[in-house]
């Protein structure tokens, strides 16, 4: 898949015959099936793994889509709960006041976050350097702000109250494990093939070195821009899965907590890495639950409480994976079978090293 | 601000920037003229904690060319310390005389501090990461900002703490313009501050070693310069400064919590772009404008001072990148 053209090799390149093609889709759709009936068995009745693994859902595409800028790209972005809040506040704004089916809604919010990521990121991505960082950071807490200060909106003949501080309540109920579970897929894909395209590889170029990107012809900027607006656009549908799942919005969903989560989901899972985003927002989403749990039975004074320790935990986590792996944890490497197996050779196989391992099989 | 006898901070802008200067007095004449004085003087004394902040994230990116986002942090833990080492003493009976003398001791136990603070972490969470790409940096430092935050949470509780005012409280009328004394003084330490900061990278060695670095990091180190601990220098004034802002925020605004840091963190920042990061004497300018402008937004609409600073940075980003008195800068390959 993820083969370069072999520039030199004479004669055209043979493309896949089309049932091989097919086949690899037939398969890969019933992995992906077969992986969700798994789940909706474990799940059966029980509530609490149900919001808990949709909550996890929602996180794999933020933490996904922000490994398409932070990791693929190269470009920092610290508020992306901002363009999660945009797209929720649209999806629901729809949904409960003009009764917009949820799946158009979920468009709705896709689009109103990539405005809100074309606006952030075309005066901050056209310069090198990190402002970015700043812009955004600023991006989430000004969503916040305005959100908390708008209370009725006057569309057309009618008004609507969007609940200013108090949040946006009565949403409806629309989120479903299976609703979350597609789109995560979709999210995947999208970002998959984004970073295995031409597009993609130009990505990763300027994250590798910005300037030799542009001497070898590649728009940084541009491509700086499309990754910054497709990432702000999944945000977007997750926001959107998250308003309809919690049937209540408020202004801080923009906040600097919430983009930091989603930071240390994706710098521990390994910038450049889907997989590891995955597996990191599951593992971190489940953590983030059973915290309080946890430190109540430790019995900790209440001066402790689990939102302070959280973020100490995170942010020790942060600087501690930057210093040992400056990369990220699985920086760059994708949980393939042929990685896992690898390891499990490693495992079994008295510590031969990889390469040697390969080749002895070819 | 600048000497023409010296090279600029951070580059080679000779002479006077004249048409700042030019523009920033229509700007202020502008600025009176719709708000009138005492606006301005609330905007100037407001600014001046922006300003003083604002020169560290501006010496640190010039040097390091990284945002250090703990810097609103260590301004937090400054007002902290302070607010240790003068709290019990003066919660009973003192003197304004003594209070002045408790303030004094804060102020220097802030900055001893927070010096201290900031050479460790840049110690031991930047400078391991100076070769790397720039993104493990910054990362590193929401970390470093998270951490002192929620560990002052902790140690210090998460409820805002009153913090002694050390500086009597009285208004001066002045022809119809109110000063308060309070927020006089505090404007006055500021400035003093900056005026030293300026003394001390323009006309002492180590100030001279500082801009070198600025200028070019390889050459300075061929140069015999310690590069390391100038970094470590950099980070001590900074931090120190910012320490400052800290303690006089919280004599003025009587109120400190483990948060206060990030927004005017931002603020500052966006106020070192405006005035041209890596420029020392951009950053005071910049810091000014800034709170200037808050004050005269807030002066119409009290709820809208924070969208000032993003509004102000997009606009910045947009027209002009390389800020007020900030030069253009070219990659080196």
């Amino acid at each position: 898949m993820s083969e370069l053209a072999p520039a030199t090799t004479a004669g055209p390149l043979r493309a896949t015959p089309w049932p091989v093609v097919l086949g690899r889709w037939l398969l890969q759709l019933a992995v992906i099936v077969g992986i969700y009936e798994l789940l909706v068995a474990w799940m059966g009745g029980n509530r609490y793994l149900q919001v808990v693994l949709t909550q996890a859902g929602i996180y794999v595409i933020l933490a996904v889509s922000l490994n398409l800028i932070l990791g693929y790209t190269g470009q920092l972005s610290i508020g992306h709960a901002g363009f999660m809040a945009v797209g929720g506040y649209a999806a629901a704004i729809l949904t409960k006041f003009f009764g917009v089916p949820f799946a158009l809604a979920l468009l709705a919010g896709a689009a109103a976050a990539g405005v809100a990521g074309l606006l952030v990121g075309v005066p901050s991505l056209r310069l090198r350097g990190d402002y970015l960082a700043i812009a955004t950071l600023g991006f989430g807490e000004i969503i916040s702000v305005l959100l908390s200060l708008i209370d009725e909106v006057p569309v057309g003949s009618r008004v609507i109250d969007i609940g200013g501080a108090q949040g946006l309540i009565g949403i409806p109920r629309h989120t479903t494990f299976a609703w979350t579970y597609v789109a995560a897929v979709l999210a995947i894909k999208v970002v998959w093939h984004f970073v295995h395209s031409t597009h993609g590889r130009a990505c990763i170029a300027i994250r590798e070195d910005e300037v030799a990107a542009e001497a070898m012809g590649i728009p940084a900027t541009r491509y700086k821009v499309l990754s910054f607006t497709l990432s702000a656009m999944l945000a977007g549908v997750a926001g959107g899965l998250y308003a309809h799942q919690y049937l209540y919005l408020n202004p801080a969903v923009a906040g600097f907590m919430n983009s930091v989560f989603i930071l240390v989901i994706v710098v521990i899972g390994g910038m450049g890495s889907t997989t590891g985003a995955v597996a990191a927002a599951i593992f971190f989403t489940y953590t983030n639950d059973a915290l309080p749990n946890w430190m109540q039975a430790l019995h900790l004074p209440a001066s402790i409480n689990p939102p302070a320790v959280r973020m100490v935990l995170f942010s020790l986590l942060l600087i501690l994976v930057m210093l040992l792996r400056p990369r990220g944890l699985l920086g760059g490497v994708e949980l393939t079978w042929a990685q896992l197996a690898r390891a499990g050779r490693l495992l079994t196989g008295g510590g031969r090293r990889p390469g040697v391992a390969k080749g002895g099989a070819a | 601000m600048q000497t023409t006898s010296q090279p600029a901070q951070h580059g080679g802008r000779a002479g006077r920037p004249w048409g700042v200067v030019a523009l920033l007095a229509l700007l202020t004449a502008g600025y009176v003229a719709v708000y009138g004085v005492q606006q301005l003087i609330n905007g100037l004394q407001l600014g001046a904690i922006y300003a003083l902040i604002a020169v560290g994230y501006t010496m640190v990116y010039g040097v390091v060319k990284m945002i250090n986002f703990a810097h609103g942090d260590v301004y937090m833990v400054g007002a902290y310390v302070a607010f240790g080492v003068t709290a019990a003493a003066a919660a009973g009976q003192i003197t304004p005389g003594q209070a002045l003398l408790l303030f004094g001791v804060g102020m220097v136990a802030a900055m001893a501090g927070c010096a201290l603070l900031g050479a460790l972490i840049e110690r031991t969470a930047y400078r391991p990461l100076r070769n790397q790409p720039r993104l493990a940096a910054l990362t590193t430092a929401i970390g470093v900002s998270l951490l002192l935050e929620n560990l002052m949470q902790i140690i210090a509780g998460p409820n805002p703490r009153p913090f002694p005012g050390l500086i009597p409280l009285r208004q001066l009328d002045l022809a119809g313009i109110v000063i308060n004394i309070r927020f006089g003084v505090a404007f006055l330490i500021a400035l003093v501050m900056m005026a030293g900061l300026q003394y001390l990278v323009m006309r002492t060695r180590v100030g001279k070693a500082m801009r070198a670095v600025a200028f070019d990091l390889d050459a300075a180190r061929l140069m015999g310069i310690d590069v390391n601990r100038v970094i470590a220098a950099v980070f001590m004034l900074g931090s120190a400064l910012a320490a400052a802002a800290g303690v006089l925020v919280g004599v003025t605004y009587a109120r400190i919590d483990p948060f206060m840091g990030i927004i005017p963190g931002l603020k500052a920042f966006v106020a070192a772009v405006l005035g041209g990061i890596g420029n020392i004497p951009g950053a005071m300018v910049g810091g000014l404008l800034m709170g200037m402008a808050e004050v005269g937004v807030a002066s119409v609409r009290s709820e809208l001072t924070g969208a000032v600073a993003f509004l102000i940075l997009i606009v910045v980003l947009l027209f002009k990148p390389t800020g007020l008195l900030g030069e253009r800068v070219y990659d080196k390959v």
